[in-house]
């Protein structure tokens, strides 16, 4: 498989902070490869250095052969960026900005509208609105038409999904997808868990260094613990509760349940209900379950 | 219910800007130690609402009492009688974290003895014995954000309402938040918080679902996952918030 991008030993400081550390990865050509993780975990660090707009302090890295110091140039004119905040003109309307962004890479609207055609559509009759009035939804939309307008071939998203509600997240992804099978490679930062599982391939981050790559089926796949899901009428108090259990090893809320590894090879699941009875609980269920990304992530942060 | 006692009473608020309607017609109450999820998308009208349930914004019609005080006449007492806190506004970067919480105290009329008390108290509590010299802008999230929350209740406030408090923050963090938050609940304050993250909507006893203006839904999460005949609240969310 063609590698797209090519990240080798990546380090960065701001004065004594510790942005990334060694970060390495690759990412293969029409792969879409998330970086996931918290804030301050390095990935807006990552991708500045990858779209030339900061310089890493040692370290190479290569999108589609070309060097991002040497030929910082080029790789303005082969990727899309969109940066974690909203940067378009304000002032200016959605059709004057995406004119705007394809006058400077020296091409038009009409030339590669086809690209773009799907989510400029959905924004199309507001083209004569200021980029500054649109909702949320609508500005990362414009955005992404904003980036894809030069017709790239590696597309640089930062925290595309931050603060956007589950159903344009949703509707984002959907995008995404259609994109990549455009023969566009994706690299998309973002610290929602649950969208590392619409990744080809995700590098899991965390206080600057990569905690794992890979799928994420193998990701949840090495998550070998015996991982039970335990739900009783009091969440609060059965948190409390489980981690005065004698064999406990982890007890995290997820939603109504209560996801728990204990430290023996085989939780004893008996043992434990009357252990959660004798401490008053009512409607108590416990089965074992499948880890998801975000146990995995706990697991590697611990 | 874990208690009747009502903090939050709305009914029928209509907010109007020009001829747009960001709040149709909304009618709900809280109840006191309740944790209130207030849901919707982007645009639906939640900070709308919010703005006025903290006195910072008047209903164009609608009969509201907030922590027992009406948000027309009384809008002083009852913003120091509620808690908040966000994502975007909370700490002063370039204080540190003892002078922040001095900071807040002092404007909520807390006395000095009792502002030395509850700094401690604080202090010791989330483990920043060590940084309570520092600036704020060197900490990370997550401290910011449970030392945000701490200090929006320093007041004891009835209501503490938090607007999307665990953006960013990494996953046990973003617990160890939450367990704050039951903390509060159970000693009386009730906690009125919007998220994008439909796991922690379940950690609600009720949630709202704003749908253009309107609150579509407002039930328990399990009655609202079984009514919706989906398997979480990620799926009630998915098919309530973009009806068109």
């Amino acid at each position: 498989m063609n590698k797209s991008v090519i990240v080798n030993n990546l380090s960065k400081k701001y004065g004594e902070t510790k942005a990334i550390e060694n970060i390495n990865f690759e990412v293969n050509n029409s792969e879409i490869f998330g970086l996931i993780g918290p804030d301050g975990a390095g990935k807006s660090t990552i991708i500045r250095i990858l779209t030339s707009l900061i310089l890493a302090d040692s370290g190479k890295c290569t999108l589609n052969g070309l060097d991002v110091v040497k030929d910082y140039k080029k790789i303005r004119k082969i990727i899309g960026y969109m940066p974690g905040r909203f940067s378009l003109y304000q002032d200016l309307t959605v059709e004057e900005n995406l004119k705007f962004f394809a006058t400077v890479f020296g091409t038009s609207i009409e030339e590669n509208y086809d690209l773009i055609k799907d989510i400029y559509h959905q924004i199309e009759s507001f083209k004569k609105r200021r980029a500054g009035k649109l909702s949320g939804g609508m500005k990362q939309k414009l955005a992404l038409s904003c980036a894809l307008i030069h017709k790239p071939e590696i597309l640089v998203l930062d925290e595309p999904t931050t603060g956007v509600d589950a159903v344009s997240r949703k509707e984002f992804w959907d995008m995404l997808k259609k994109l990549k099978e455009k023969d566009i490679t994706i690299i998309v930062s973002t610290p929602y868990m649950d969208e590392a599982s619409l990744c080809d391939r995700v590098a899991l981050i965390q206080k600057g260094n990569i905690m794992q790559i890979n799928t994420p089926e193998k990701i949840i796949n090495n998550f070998t613990k015996e991982l039970l899901s335990i739900k009783s009428k009091n969440i609060y108090k059965l948190l409390k509760d489980l981690r005065k259990y004698p064999e406990y090893r982890s007890a995290f809320p997820f939603g109504q349940n209560i996801h728990f590894t204990s430290n023996e090879t085989i939780a004893d699941i008996e043992n434990i209900k009357n252990f959660l009875i004798n401490n008053g609980h009512q409607n108590i269920d416990i089965k074992a379950i499948k880890a998801n990304i975000e146990d995995c992530f706990m697991e590697l942060m611990t | 219910m874990k208690n009747e006692e009502k903090v939050i009473s709305v009914k029928n608020l209509v907010k109007k800007f020009a001829d747009f309607t960001a709040n149709d017609n909304l009618t709900f109450d809280v109840y006191k130690g309740e944790i209130f999820g207030f849901l919707g998308a982007n645009g639906a009208g939640k900070t709308t609402a919010i703005r006025i349930l903290c006195g910072l914004s008047s209903p164009t019609s609608g009969e509201l009492n907030v922590a027992g005080f009406d948000v027309y006449k009384q809008t002083e007492k009852i913003k120091q009688n509620i808690g908040y806190m966000s994502q975007k506004f909370s700490l002063y970067e370039d204080l540190t974290v003892y002078e922040n919480i001095k900071f807040y105290a002092g404007i909520y009329g807390l006395s000095n003895a009792q502002i030395k008390f509850k700094a401690n108290e604080l202090i010791n509590k989330l483990g920043l014995q060590e940084v309570q010299n520092k600036l704020i802008n060197s900490l990370p999230l997550g401290w910011k954000q449970k030392l945000a929350f701490s200090i929006a209740i320093i007041h004891n406030p009835k209501i503490v309402f938090l607007d999307e408090p665990t953006g960013g923050v990494d996953p046990i963090t973003r617990r160890q938040f939450w367990e704050l938050i039951y903390q509060a609940a159970e000693s009386g304050i009730t906690v009125f918080v919007t998220t994008h993250y439909m796991d922690e909507a379940e950690y609600c006893d009720r949630i709202s679902i704003m749908v253009d203006g309107k609150i579509e839904a407002l039930d328990t999460p399990d009655n609202l996952i079984k009514k919706y005949k989906a398997n979480n609240m990620d799926e009630v969310f998915l098919k309530l918030a973009r009806k068109n």
